[in-house]
């Protein structure tokens, strides 16, 4: 059913029970919103959308108000362009500018609405702003509420997508700020670092724990052997950080780039993520014909891993043993390479450049030094953000670079790998191999279409020859909780269940670049950046991690097969129950 | 309890006189004077025998003053009427009391032998 | 034979004074005189002279005694009780004509008063069901329920004009009604009873003296809109009211008022109290369902609008506790009764809270269209001390001043706005000659910008921004270029903010800035505060003529400023001042004064 409206005077016919901003939008029409993040937060706090109507008592915000029949809508007379700069100045009045060293510049919202109401006087409501401690307690994000414009996202983000309320507003008025119950820090709380929070936020007031500064100092050592490998989704995504279109794949260009950086080698995770493959098939299969434990749950989640720990303990020994493929990676590094290459562990320097906040706290987790005791698996985790900071750091002019390939002898990875990045990848992946291990035949199809798309869970039942795999795929730990609910509870049953704390996968992952609320209000970002992990399957050479070659030679030089006692050293691990 | 409107009204009438004492009365107004004297010689019987007859009926009121003066002539009794004149009487006892109740304040007719 | 009450004031006004003390000095003393068969002690709810509790009324007498202490009640006893002999010194001096009783009706106070909402409060006991009945109570439901469709009853609150008396003035019965055609088998009746404006108490009375009269008037609202759930939302800072209401709801759940099948109609109604816990936001309608529901008491854009979708999704009314308080006198007297008092769009009575500089602070009830010089040179016994009047707060934080030039006009909702004020609550402020305006706007300020919740920018900021500007203007720092930007961004705060909070919290300062412009011009031009209030811009001066030279100030002075030779005229060097008043609590000749 329509409505029929007037817009800046022109007629519109629009959707009943749309609001103003849905209205607009559909004609083309921009108002500007700080607050506003589409089915998440829909506050009317931030007072920058508001609109005039013919006839009202007093202007309207339009990310609530609906529109009605013969409303007549004014999005940019004067009295609303007045309004909206004058709020910017109040917000303004109270944030710290420090825009020259803020890592949000030129990405920041608050920043480009200043500019494009024509703020000509950050100090016209100056007074005194607020001095709040800077939390940086956790493993993976800062918080500096000085930069706060306490449009919420965060704390609707936390809440809304992730199901979890960490943290919400603390004290009223002007003392208002966003942190945790009682002021605890964030690090003690029951926090799963999955940094939906950071991606959410509009200013510089959320940001990763910076591990940069690790990585120069080792690229700049001469006595380290500095290695980099690049999780699947990155290469789908790091272009954003140039001004390239989201979905462009760069992952040439992304080579090519560290290479340019100094790394002793540039190698491509996609292959650890066929490692972790051939390893959750094999203790699937192993787990559902000698009456192991079921479901059996993905782990390569370091978000979904913590939440699982805090938050479903008693799941924990659902979860597969295996390390997430970043800390496979490391740990083959520093033995299988450091092996062949004779290279004493302790003088590799090995980082991960991921989409995720949460494998910060990963690279510390124990159980994770293969190499031996005090040698950590992975040195540094650094997000697809800091990558892109790191790279214009070293005067690489990105989008001019040539294609290149990944370093041996980890240059190989299979499309089953590649799609890790995507909500239902790993789920894929892991199928292909199994099913083929258990039928002992090629598969005429490859593509699990049941398990792909954005959805929150995806269920799909597979007949593999007599076995009947039940599967399901869930992403945001709001959507896991749902699943694992039902799962306690016995109401569903699975033998195999994938999770991702991150709505969509990686390709959305906390360490992802931040795409504003625009964006991501009106474009499936997570569909945009997965399609390029897809298209990539499609035309790869091998498509099943247990044909990768690489993969092959490194169980019959090393690790013996999947499963064994080193593989299991080399590449499983342990989990803690730890309660909220 | 369950309530019933009848069960209501009861109650209502019940208590309804209880509470309109609490308005300034526009009424006959009987006043015994008590004094020490007054009270010395029985004017709280006589109070009292005033106050069971007939205060709340009518708007009527039974109240008290101090002493009057006439100190011989204890217990005194006076009936201001609005509009008429104030009539006093003398020496009142419950009986007499009783009488001055019935015939004058409710009947109108005030008892001439009672007076000065 | 009980021949005589004596009603206490048991408000929270004359508790405050010590009306409890009283109130067992005069049981203890009537026993000990052997008259407790013959004299009944009645705790009441608020008579509304609160200026002179504690309050003791003796009946049938009607003797009105004022600041009774518990030390004059021997007296009180043996003198009135025992010889019938008025204890004058005691008696509020208005109805004392010789040795006649006048009527309280006769007094300037109550004169013009038409105790509606009130109109138990003073009479009965307020914990004793049975006084309630006594006057009518319950009566209103009792018809109702078994006489009057849902429809018929909304009708009645529609023709009799009653508008919300919370402050916003929207006809109840409309509410009602919207309330009523959404569709829901889950609805709500809340009663505002936050009451957070400063300086009012009519609320609070009525829920302290006639706490039934809410909860007939919400068992009528939930059958008029099909609810049978009901929230008091009470501030916890009123323990006796929570105290009157815990008790009236049990007395009428005991007497099947409220609960299942009430007067056997199969209409099912039950309140239960929810105590705020010291924010004023939270008397903001979706706030306070916020509040209700367990979250962070903050409000919500409308639409939706609670009557569709409020209290935990369901359609809710919400009504202020003076509003219900009409409801069962408008049912048992008819809508037109109703409909007769006031002016054509604001019908009945209003309570306000008379407070400031007035001689008869404390709480009265006045037919709408009363005008503001009756309510304060009549009704209000004028401003003491031989003070000017100045100007009159309505509507506490939220509402404007009303000056000396518009003493005439009628109070009721439209015209208050029509003057840039606002009805609000009741509460009704005066002040005279000695009250700086700036400093007022400031103080009101100073309440909003503490009880901001903080979610919208405007008010979070903007609000904190304009009491900055006001400190900056009475410290004696301002420009007329900050008035320009005071005025500006109130004007900004009211067309943008999130609530009422936000949208009116600008109000005083817009209406002082409106009709005591000048006032201001002087804190910022001449540096100077005309009613000399604002310490930073008071001079300390030593009068010549009056100084004898005794030094003492000089010594005392903890910043050296006071320089003078001994038996000769001391000065002040103003640049040296410090403004603590030291100079001025020494001198013992009145010869220092501040302008």
């Amino acid at each position: 059913m329509n409505v029929n409206i007037k817009i800046n005077g022109v007629d519109y016919s629009v959707e009943a029970g749309s609001t103003i901003l849905e209205a607009c939008r559909a004609a083309s029409i921009h108002i500007p919103t700080l607050c506003y993040l589409k089915d998440i937060n829909a506050i009317a706090a931030c007072r920058l959308c508001l609109v005039e109507i013919k006839g009202g008592r007093s202007m309207v915000a339009a990310c609530v108000m609906p529109v009605s029949e013969g409303m007549e809508i004014f999005t940019n007379t004067p009295k609303v362009q007045k309004a909206r700069k004058m709020n910017l100045e109040l917000m303004l009045s109270d944030h710290q500018k420090s825009c020259l060293t803020c890592l949000r510049s030129q990405n920041c919202e608050l920043q480009q609405y200043a500019k494009e109401y024509g703020v000509d006087d950050v100090n016209t409501f100056a007074g005194t702003m607020n001095e709040f401690p800077i939390d940086d307690s956790s493993a993976y994000l800062v918080r500096d509420n000085n930069k706060c414009i306490l449009c919420r996202r965060c704390v609707a983000a936390c809440k809304e997508i992730q199901g979890l309320g960490i943290i919400g507003p603390n004290d009223r008025g002007f003392d208002t700020h966003i942190a945790c119950s009682f002021e605890h820090p964030l690090g003690d709380e029951a926090c799963i670092g999955c940094g939906q929070c950071v991606v959410a936020c509009p200013t510089g007031a959320l940001t990763e724990k910076d591990s940069t500064a690790g990585v120069y100092e080792a690229l700049a050592d001469e006595t380290k052997h500095v290695f980099i490998c690049t999780a699947p989704s990155i290469r789908a995504t790091l272009g954003e950080c140039f001004g390239m279109e989201p979905g462009t794949d760069v992952e040439g260009k992304m080579v090519a780039a560290l290479r340019r950086m100094g790394f002793d080698g540039v190698f491509d995770m996609n292959f650890s993520a066929d490692l972790t493959i051939m390893e959750e098939a094999t203790e699937l299969i192993d787990r559902i014909q000698n009456g192991g434990k079921l479901p059996l749950i993905t782990s390569c989640s370091p978000g979904w891993v913590k939440y699982c720990e805090h938050y479903h303990p008693d799941m924990v020994d659902n979860l597969s043993s295996c390390k997430s493929p970043q800390q496979m990676f490391g740990a083959m590094v520093k033995t299988y390479l450091a092996e062949k290459n004779g290279l004493d562990p302790k003088d590799i320097v090995f980082v991960s450049a991921i989409p995720c906040t949460a494998k910060k706290f990963e690279v510390g987790r124990d159980g994770q030094s293969a190499a031996g005791e005090g040698i950590r698996d992975v040195d540094y985790a650094i997000t697809t953000r800091e990558l892109g900071r790191m790279i214009e750091h070293f005067g690489i002019s990105f989008k001019d670079l040539p294609d290149e390939k990944f370093d041996s002898p980890f240059e190989i990875g299979s499309g089953a790998g590649a799609i890790f990045g995507a909500t239902g990848g790993v789920m894929e992946a892991a199928l292909r191999t199994a099913a083929e291990t258990i039928l002992n035949k090629p598969l005429e199809k490859l593509d699990f279409d049941d398990v792909r798309g954005t959805d929150g869970i995806k269920r799909a039942t597979y007949k593999l020859g007599d076995l009947e795999v039940k599967v399901a795929v869930a992403s945001s730990t709001k959507k896991a909780n749902e699943l694992l609910k039902a799962i306690e509870s016995g109401e569903e049953e699975y033998q195999f269940v994938e999770i991702m704390a991150c709505p969509g996968g990686c390709v959305n992952g906390g360490g992802q670049p931040v795409q504003t609320a625009n964006v991501r209000n009106n474009t499936d970002l997570a569909a945009i950046r997965a399609k390029v992990l897809y298209d990539a399957d499609k035309n790869l050479p091998y498509r099943k991690s247990h044909e990768n070659p690489l993969i092959i030679k490194a169980y019959e030089e090393f690790l013996g097969k999947p499963g064994s006692e080193k593989a299991h050293h080399i590449l499983h691990t342990n989990y803690v129950k730890r309660g909220k | 309890m369950k309530m019933t409107i009848d069960m209501l009204n009861e109650i209502r009438d019940k208590y309804k006189d209880s509470v309109t004492i609490r308005k300034h009365a526009d009424g006959t107004k009987v006043i015994v004077a008590m004094g020490t004297c007054g009270i010395a010689a029985g004017a709280r019987e006589v109070l009292k025998t005033f106050v069971e007859e007939i205060h709340g009926v009518n708007d009527i009121t039974v109240g008290q003053s101090g002493c009057v003066g006439d100190c011989a002539n204890e217990p005194i009794v006076r009936v201001v009427t609005p509009g008429k004149d104030t009539v006093t009487y003398i020496k009142v006892t419950p009986e007499k009391a009783k009488r001055i109740a019935a015939e004058h304040v409710l009947g109108g007719k005030p008892i001439a032998e009672y007076q000065a | 034979m009980i021949r005589s009450h004596v009603l206490i004031c048991a408000g929270t006004g004359c508790t405050s004074s010590g009306s409890a003390a009283v109130k067992e000095a005069l049981i203890t003393e009537i026993k000990k005189n052997g008259l407790e068969d013959e004299i009944e002690v009645v705790a009441t709810g608020c008579f509304g002279l609160c200026a002179l509790g504690p309050i003791m009324i003796v009946y049938p007498e009607g003797t009105f005694y004022s600041k009774v202490t518990a030390e004059d009640i021997p007296e009180i006893v043996s003198e009135h009780f025992l010889k019938g002999r008025v204890v004058k010194r005691l008696v509020y001096q208005e109805t004392l004509k010789g040795d006649e009783i006048l009527s309280l009706n006769d007094t300037n106070f109550y004169k013009k008063q038409h105790r509606v909402a009130l109109r138990n409060c003073g009479l009965i006991n307020p914990e004793n069901i049975d006084e309630y009945i006594a006057m009518d109570g319950y009566q209103a439901l009792a018809r109702v329920l078994t006489t009057m469709t849902p429809e018929e009853t909304i009708d009645v609150v529609l023709k009799s004009g009653l508008r919300g008396r919370g402050g916003a003035g929207f006809p109840t019965g409309l509410k009602w009604s919207f309330a009523r055609k959404s569709v829901s088998d889950k609805k709500y009746v809340c009663c505002n009873a936050d009451e957070g404006d400063p300086g009012a108490f009519m609320d609070r009375s009525v829920l302290e003296g006639d706490p039934h009269s809410v909860i007939e008037a919400m068992a009528i609202a939930a059958y008029a809109i099909g609810s049978d759930e009901g929230y008091i939302y009470v501030r916890a800072e009123y323990p006796i009211a929570i105290h009157r209401l815990e008790v009236a709801i049990k007395q009428a759940r005991e007497y099947g008022l409220l609960g299942k099948d009430i007067f056997g109609t199969g209409f099912n109604f039950d309140i239960s109290l929810r105590l705020g816990a010291g924010a004023f936001v939270c008397g903001e309608e979706t706030a306070l369902m916020t509040s209700i529901e367990g979250k962070r008491g903050e409000p919500h854009a409308r639409p939706p609008f609670p009557a569709v979708k409020g209290l935990f999704g369901q359609p809710t009314i919400l009504n202020n506790v003076e509003t219900y308080a009409n409801i069962p006198k408008i049912f048992n007297e008819g809508a037109e009764w109703f409909a007769s008092m006031g002016t054509e769009k604001s019908k009945g009575t209003k309570v306000f809270a008379l407070g400031g500089k007035i001689t008869n602070t404390g709480l009265v009830e006045v037919p709408m269209g009363t005008t503001l010089r009756e309510i304060i040179e009549e009704i209000g016994g004028g401003v003491p001390n031989g003070k000017k009047f100045k100007a009159a707060q309505t509507g506490g934080p939220s509402g404007g001043c009303i000056p000396a030039s518009h003493i005439d006009v009628g109070i009721d909702y439209d015209n208050l706005i029509a003057i840039g004020s606002m009805m609000g609550s009741g509460g009704l402020i005066v002040m005279d000659e000695d009250n700086c305006m700036v400093d007022i706007a400031k103080f009101f300020l100073e309440f909003t910008v503490d009880e901001s919740c903080g979610k919208c920018t405007p008010c979070r900021i903007g609000t904190r921004r304009m009491l900055e500007l006001l400190n900056k203007i009475t410290d004696g720092n301002g420009t007329l270029e900050d008035l320009d930007k005071l005025e500006a961004l109130a004007n900004h705060i009211k067309s943008t903010a999130l609530c009422g909070l936000g949208q009116t919290a600008p109000n005083p300062v817009l209406s002082t800035l409106r009709y005591f412009r000048d006032e201001y011009v002087a804190h910022v031009v001449d540096k100077k505060c005309p009613a000399g209030v604002c310490k930073n811009l008071l001079t300390y001066n030593i009068d010549a003529d009056k100084c004898k030279g005794c030094t003492a100030c000089a010594r005392k002075c903890p910043a050296g400023a006071i320089t003078g030779t001994v038996k000769q005229p001391h000065s002040i060097d103003t640049a040296k001042c410090i403004k603590c008043g030291a100079c001025i609590e020494t001198c013992k000749f009145n010869a220092i004064y501040k302008k």
